[in-house]
């Protein structure tokens, strides 16, 4: 289990997340949804150790993540796939999927990986940036699956991808999940969570407004429509 | 004024060679310095004079020859490197590059200054090793054997750095922090510590290449303060964080020189600037650069 309590984050003097409170049970997909600017993205560099400026706690396998490193976050099973896919514009598409080290067994394997995203294979000598963005997000997610982590930060991996591309990723995704992995995952999109996340938290403003249990998120998909400005 | 002599010509651009890795090993230095760290690493070129004072040292107080020097001396170099980075240069990094070159520019000042105190302003003679006395008949000149060592020594360093770099996942962790420093260390490599790693590895390129330079110029204090200059004319032309650039650009200089010094001797320590200006004013990013 992942606990987040009272956290703040600030971009120099802008004040960003406000005692921000949030759960992502071990096993889970958990959603966070809101607006551009609402501060997902902020969380997730946080949970990182990207932010400068933080108060509150992170409490996750015995540790506070808000005293760590990134690359110390990273050894405790925490892998991101960021918002704009990270790829390495001097790396090959080989070098960006290896970049990461195995940091704990379990990883899913290589050969798995290239079944599921053949493309990966196919363009391996290519550079990274060359890909199409829907290739990118592939090889974002990819590149965190072998790595061996289990708690796994997606910031809005279908942003700007073809419906096609999109059925893709959330396929992926049900395999993650199957396969037992935590996620933590960003989106605007509620109809893209729906059916996927097991929790959701909505947040505007840097404040988590609301938790909804999958259960009962349909029946308020209107509402968070509204709220993502839908 | 011009004075046209083919075995001239040929003899000194072999020579400009030797004069070409220097070039190469501290521009290689200096490119990857600046390509990962964001430092204009302006003390480079008293790493290299460091390199030489210590292989001095090394003979004069313990009877370590040049053989012994090649291999302990980029370690001493490298680990005073990696000092420097801890206590001072890496409080820079967020800063602005022009912070880099008045701290580095600093500390070549001061470093240079203590070795003038200790061993005085004048060169120091560095005798080369008893197997590499003696010539070898090109037909047009006689080439140096230590001359033509340290040509192929340095290619074989030059090419092993840029393989390094570019074709192994070493290299591959060092150009992805480059690019993102943040999102590697996200990844879990420790990145402060492979900062650290780089800037002690590049002076240490600096201080093998001072070695090498011992037996034929003089060990003297100021002889890394002009061929810093010429390295950072070099990284220019080759195209900032170019490593290949960097290394290409050095050994074509070097020989360009040394064909300038056949035919016109008085401008050859000035056309390798005038490359360099005429590089800047129609392609900025240098001959290797990439675009943005």
């Amino acid at each position: 289990m992942l606990e987040i309590r009272s956290l703040n984050a600030w971009y120099g003097e802008s004040h960003v997340l406000h005692d921000l409170d949030m759960d992502v049970p071990e096993g889970k997909v958990v959603s966070l949804l809101g607006r551009n600017g609402a501060g997902k993205t902020t969380t997730m560099r946080t949970l990182m150790g990207l932010m400068d400026r933080t108060t509150g706690r992170i409490n996750y396998g015995g540790s506070d993540l808000l005293k760590l490193r990134p690359d110390r976050i990273a050894r405790k099973g925490l892998a991101l796939c960021p918002e704009d896919r990270g790829i390495f514009p001097s790396l090959t598409v080989t070098e960006n999927l290896f970049l990461p080290p195995v940091i704990a067994e379990g990883g899913m394997p290589i050969e798995h990986i290239y079944e599921l995203f053949p493309n990966i294979k196919e363009r391996g000598s290519s550079r990274g940036t060359d890909l199409s963005g829907g290739e990118q997000q592939m090889l974002a997610i990819a590149r965190i699956l072998r790595t061996g982590a289990r708690f796994l930060l997606l910031d809005e991996p279908t942003e700007g991808l073809a419906p096609v591309i999109v059925q893709q990723i959330s396929r992926t995704l049900a395999e993650i999940k199957e396969r037992g992995y935590t996620v933590l995952l960003v989106e605007q999109k509620a109809h893209f969570v729906d059916g996927i996340a097991d929790v959701h938290y909505l947040i505007e403003n840097g404040s988590i407004v609301d938790r909804l249990e999958s259960a009962e998120f349909h029946a308020n998909i209107d509402r968070v429509d509204k709220l993502l400005g839908v | 004024m011009f004075d046209i002599n083919v075995n001239l010509i040929l003899g000194q651009m072999v020579l400009g060679m030797v004069n070409g890795v220097f070039y190469a090993i501290l521009s290689l230095g200096v490119a990857i310095i600046f390509g990962l760290l964001g430092v204009i690493n302006f003390a480079h070129g008293v790493f290299f004079m460091l390199g030489a004072f210590v292989a001095y040292g090394l003979l004069q107080f313990f009877g370590l020859g040049y053989w012994p020097a090649l291999i302990l001396v980029p370690m001493i170099v490298g680990a005073l490197g990696i000092v420097l980075e801890v206590l001072l240069i890496r409080h820079l990094y967020r800063l602005e590059h022009l912070y880099g070159l008045l701290l580095t520019l600093g500390m070549a000042l001061a470093i240079e200054g203590f070795v003038r105190i200790v061993f005085g302003p004048q060169g120091l003679p560095y005798s080369m090793p008893d197997n590499l006395r003696g010539a070898v008949n090109l037909g047009f000149m006689f080439l140096p054997y230590y001359r033509a060592w340290v040509v192929v020594a340095g290619v074989i360093l030059c090419f092993a750095t840029w393989y390094v770099i570019e074709q192994t996942p070493l290299g591959a962790k060092l150009r992805a922090a480059t690019d993102n420093p943040k999102l590697v260390q996200a990844f879990g490599i420790n990145v402060p510590v492979m900062l650290t790693l780089t800037y002690g590895a590049g002076v240490a390129l600096a201080g093998f290449a001072g070695v090498m330079a011992a037996p034929i110029l003089s060990v003297d204090p100021s002889m890394g303060t002009n061929i810093v200059i010429i390295a950072f004319a070099v990284v220019v032309i080759g195209g900032m964080g170019s490593i290949l650039g960097a290394i290409l650009t050095g050994f074509g200089l070097g020989i360009l020189e040394g064909f300038t010094k056949a035919i016109y001797s008085e401008a050859s320590s000035t056309v390798i600037f005038v490359v360099m200006v005429i590089v800047l004013v129609t392609r900025p990013r240098g001959l290797f650069g990439k675009v943005g």
